[in-house]
């Protein structure tokens, strides 16, 4: 057993003091890990728009594909067996992204929701969460990627300020297969996700990818998990994330385990952190566990820092105002990842969200 | 017609043994249209006299008075004394990640002018300059300063001169880390950029070779934090024979 793998989490409630668990603010989760939340079955996620030829969606009974050590996944699949399926036909070319958001919300109750996405072999396609609005969620979502398949996955939490999310991506990949991942996170109270991805045959690689801005009093966790369980895969993680506001707290974990039989693993990972004010804090781990040395690559980056007072003398040097040159900067900073997701609008979108944290975040 | 006056400037930096003083009284008159070499060794203060003009916060104004058509520049923001009319080429532009240089010029241009440019026509100038400077046209889409060569900093640094028409430049060693060609298409440019503008320059250079193309009016030796001798472009001919030294030892 690797103190990786006991990093993850165990199946009783947790105390804080897992490694898991010690940055959540458990009281702030809603009962969602401790079962004193009401557990209803709303079934918010939905189709945007139509479906292409070769995609469908329904809700229906899932048998899990993924073994799990969280205990919300794990009280999300004893609640209920059933969810949302979304497939895409072996071979289909989708140009479009697929589009699903999710609507209708209360407060007052916790939906538990499963979610499955099947990229079928050698079928390429995007698909797009939208996630806005208020809600309490725990959400098993589980990803297939087949052999040979390209998925792209976009989850954008951009939730109202009460809402609590806490989510498993998992992801298998399979031979040939990539997976690429962007997740945003620019709304919620608290909000919780693990991105994690297992590589089930050689030739797979995945791209993690994510932006966070947390202001005053929101608590954004983003803890990944890559396991290199067999020979040349690839994986690439790049988080970035800004702070802003008195107790805003941010959290990037990078696990990864390159496993004896992993031989020809190639891993970088990178977390960057932007502190933009007093009292905001951003804790930022990465972690490699590495049982073979015959590998491609293995490395990690990560940084913390303040707004670079050269790059604001030269912008301002130039005539542009304090403001606007911090909104640059911002921009610029998350730049290299928002302009991944490929679709203008929602690029533009998330940007102006961003512009508009910076600003309420004040001076 | 516009005048930059400096009196009496007096300039410390903050260092972990306390205020060290750089700049120890600097007078200097520059009006449209005129071209003033500083030229002096390295450490003399050339760079930080650039540097207080343009409002960096790491340079404290202990002394003096700097101003543009009587207008108190030191009481200026950074961003107040461009729109004002200055502007500084840098020695070391800065790197900005993840902004191209096209969102960059634009957003500085819609700044200085006061409204965004119309863009036609603003695409016209960007390409003109571009092209003037020897630039190829994807140089726009890069961001800005990064993995740009040395000789390719100087020549945005121009550029921007060229697009953003200040009433005074001051070049921070323009000439530091250019080769032959690209010294003479740098150069060139701020020519162009007179030319077309009649901005009074404050050029900043250790060496001469930059005044075979940028023919100084006045040159100033700069030594100790002060200028120590003034005289026409005929001092940049005896810096050239006989070096600092005698400046430095005195």
């Amino acid at each position: 057993m690797s103190s990786l793998q006991s990093n993850v989490l165990e199946n009783h409630t947790p105390t804080g003091r897992e490694e898991a668990w010690r940055f959540t603010p458990l009281k702030r989760l809603g009962g969602m890990h401790d079962g004193s939340a009401t557990a209803v079955e709303r079934n918010s996620l939905a189709v945007k728009g139509s479906l292409a030829t070769g995609v469908t969606f329904s809700h229906q009974e899932i048998e899990a594909v993924t073994q799990t050590d969280d205990v919300i996944v794990n009280r999300v699949r004893q609640f209920t067996s059933k969810g949302a399926v979304l497939s895409i036909a072996p071979n289909a070319e989708i140009a479009e992204p697929i589009m699903l958001n999710r609507s209708s919300f209360g407060t007052d109750s916790a939906e538990f929701s499963r979610v499955l996405i099947k990229a079928g072999n050698h079928s390429k396609s995007v698909v797009v969460i939208e996630n806005t609005g208020d809600t309490h969620l725990a959400e098993d979502l589980e990803i297939v990627v087949e052999p040979g398949a390209h998925l792209t996955l976009i989850a954008l939490q951009e939730w109202g300020s009460k809402t609590i999310h806490a989510a498993r991506h998992h992801a298998i990949v399979d031979r040939d297969a990539t997976f690429k991942s962007i997740v945003v996170t620019v709304g919620g109270d608290v909000v919780r996700l693990l991105p994690t991805v297992d590589f089930i045959a050689p030739g797979a690689s995945c791209d993690l990818s994510g932006v966070y801005f947390a202001t005053a009093g929101q608590f954004f966790e983003h803890r990944m998990f890559v396991d290199h369980k067999v020979p040349n895969a690839k994986s690439r993680v790049n988080y970035k994330g800004a702070l802003a506001g008195d107790k805003a707290h941010t959290v990037w974990i990078g696990d990864v385990f390159i496993r004896a039989a992993a031989e020809g693993t190639d891993t970088y990972e990178l977390n960057r952190n932007l502190l933009l004010s007093d009292g905001a804090r951003a804790d930022s781990v990465p972690n490699l566990e590495i049982e073979t040395g015959e590998i491609v690559g293995a490395g990690h980056a990560s940084t913390t820092g303040r707004f670079d007072d050269e790059q604001l003398f030269y912008l301002m040097s130039r005539g542009i105002n304090m403001d606007d040159a911090r909104r640059l900067v911002v921009r610029g900073f998350f730049n290299e990842i928002v302009s991944e997701i490929g679709i203008e609008a929602i690029q533009e979108r998330i940007m102006a969200r961003i512009d508009g944290e910076l600003a309420k975040a004040g001076k | 017609m516009s005048t930059l006056e400096i009196r009496g400037l007096k300039v410390s930096v903050e260092t972990e043994q306390g205020a060290v003083e750089i700049l120890k009284g600097v007078d200097l008159t520059i009006k449209s249209g005129e071209t003033h070499a500083i030229m002096g060794p390295n450490g003399s203060g050339k760079s930080t006299l650039a540097y207080s003009i343009a409002g960096h916060p790491k340079y404290t104004i202990t002394e003096g008075t700097v101003t543009l058509d009587g207008e108190d520049v030191l009481e200026m923001s950074v961003d107040e004394r461009a729109k004002a009319g200055l502007f500084l080429a840098m020695q070391y532009p800065v790197e900005v990640p993840g902004v191209s240089v096209s969102n960059f010029l634009r957003t500085a241009a819609t700044a200085l002018r006061g409204e965004a440019p119309k863009l036609r026509e603003w695409v016209g100038e960007v390409k003109s300059a571009m092209e003037s400077l020897k630039m190829d046209p994807s140089f726009a889409q890069r961001n800005v300063n990064e993995g740009f060569s040395g000789g390719e900093k100087k020549r945005h640094e121009i550029m921007q001169l060229e697009l953003l028409k200040p009433k005074f430049a001051i070049l921070d060693e323009t000439d530091s880390g250019l080769d032959v060609d690209a010294l003479r298409i740098v150069s060139e440019g701020v020519v162009r950029a007179k030319e077309a503008n009649n901005h009074g320059i404050l050029l900043i250079t250790h060496y001469t070779r930059i005044l075979k193309y940028i023919k100084p009016d006045f040159v100033h030796v700069f030594a100790n934090g002060r200028i120590v001798e003034e005289g026409g472009p005929e001092l940049a001919d005896k810096l050239e024979a006989q070096g600092y030294a005698e400046y430095v030892t005195a």
